[in-house]
């Protein structure tokens, strides 16, 4: 393992969140890279442990940077990595923000979002049929799936419980 | 689609804090489903369309969208400190649990019956994820161009697997200039 360059991690973290439109997964593999390939802080089988862990785990999904950061680092570790991911939310977002509470009817501004919003929603379509597929191995998984969405459609129950209900499906071997 | 009244959150600080806590801790699996789930159909804070208003313009921004919008949520309701408050309440537990994880990982690194509930749970998050989108696709305009382009990021993302800032920058100019020309 090299030794830690924290500042050096931190800048290279805060350009990444500045160009990382579409959220933390589009980053990833250039995290991988600076993590595992150039710097060897951690393994590619800790890196995709740790990054498994941090997607289960409750919390932003960009949180598996805090977790290496923890990993490799300790406190200094999270600190380093977890503050350029405040960047950009806390100067373009609230600028962005601002202009659309202060110009809700802005003629450009309703033209963005009207035309946007269905792109958007096609492209969490996709996530969650990547999704799907990466973690359903045989016909079962879909079942349980489609078992979901049904419920969520049909019922207001609090979604925590069917999260618990595929915990035990799964401790018990039924998917 | 909106069968009761809306109550929005008068005092920011506190509720936003307390209710970006409970956001951030339920946060299985897509922290945006969870943000509609308390903001749109428990708490009321926002109607279907407003939060997808807002989800629009968290995703076309850099950074975690389900940030971006935490920081959005929180400025409409409290303006800077509401920012703030939202935010501070998004992060703050979920760095102690994370923490948490770094150390059970260092101790026991993977238990088979951890790894089997870890399966279980990913298949319902995917479930989960798919009925919140069905949920907001319901707020489209039933008209064929709107549900085209959403079908062509579906293709380009999901099914040819292209990088997705290229099919954005494809797709979002002429989204726009059609949503323009249709309002003028």
């Amino acid at each position: 393992m090299d030794r830690v360059d924290l500042g050096g991690w931190f800048l290279h973290l805060l350009i990444l969140w500045f160009v990382a439109i579409g959220g933390p997964a589009t980053i990833l593999p250039d995290v991988q890279r600076y993590v595992v390939e150039v710097h060897h802080l951690v393994t590619n089988k800790e890196f995709a442990e740790l990054y498994t862990l941090a997607q289960v785990a409750p919390g932003p999904n960009a949180m598996y940077v805090t977790l290496i950061g923890w990993h490799v680092a300790g406190l200094p570790g999270v600190a380093a990595t977890t503050l350029p991911l405040l960047v950009p939310a806390s100067t373009l977002t609230l600028l962005v923000g601002h202009l659309n509470e202060r110009y809700p009817n802005a003629p450009l501004g309703r033209a963005i979002r009207r035309g946007l919003a269905p792109i958007t929603i096609g492209l969490m379509f996709a996530s969650a049929t990547i999704l799907m597929r990466a973690v359903n191995h045989d016909w079962r998984g879909y079942l349980m799936t489609l078992l979901t969405v049904t419920v969520v459609l049909l019922k207001r129950w609090n979604p925590l419980w069917l999260l618990a209900g595929g915990a035990l499906a799964g401790i018990f071997g039924l998917v | 689609m909106e069968q009761t009244e809306l109550s929005r959150p008068r005092n920011s600080a506190l509720p936003l804090f307390l209710t970006f806590s409970r956001i951030t801790l339920s946060g299985f699996g897509g922290l945006t489903f969870w943000t509609r789930y308390v903001l749109v159909e428990r708490e009321r804070w926002l109607t279907q369309r407003e939060f997808l208003d807002l989800l629009v313009l968290a995703q076309l921004l850099p950074g975690p969208n389900a940030l971006n919008l935490t920081v959005m949520v929180g400025y409409r309701f409290g303006r800077w400190t509401g920012a703030a408050a939202a935010v501070a309440g998004f992060l703050t537990c979920p760095c102690l649990v994370v923490i948490g994880l770094g150390v059970l990982y260092e101790h026991y690194g993977a238990l088979p019956q951890f790894q089997r509930a870890l399966t279980g749970m990913s298949i319902v998050a995917a479930g989960l994820l798919l009925s919140f989108v069905i949920k907001l696709a319901t707020v489209l305009p039933r008209r064929l161009l709107p549900w085209l382009f959403g079908a062509l990021a579906f293709v380009g993302v999901g099914v040819l697997r292209w990088p997705l800032p290229w099919v954005v920058a494809a797709l979002a100019p002429w989204a726009v200039a059609i949503a323009w020309k249709e309002q003028s």
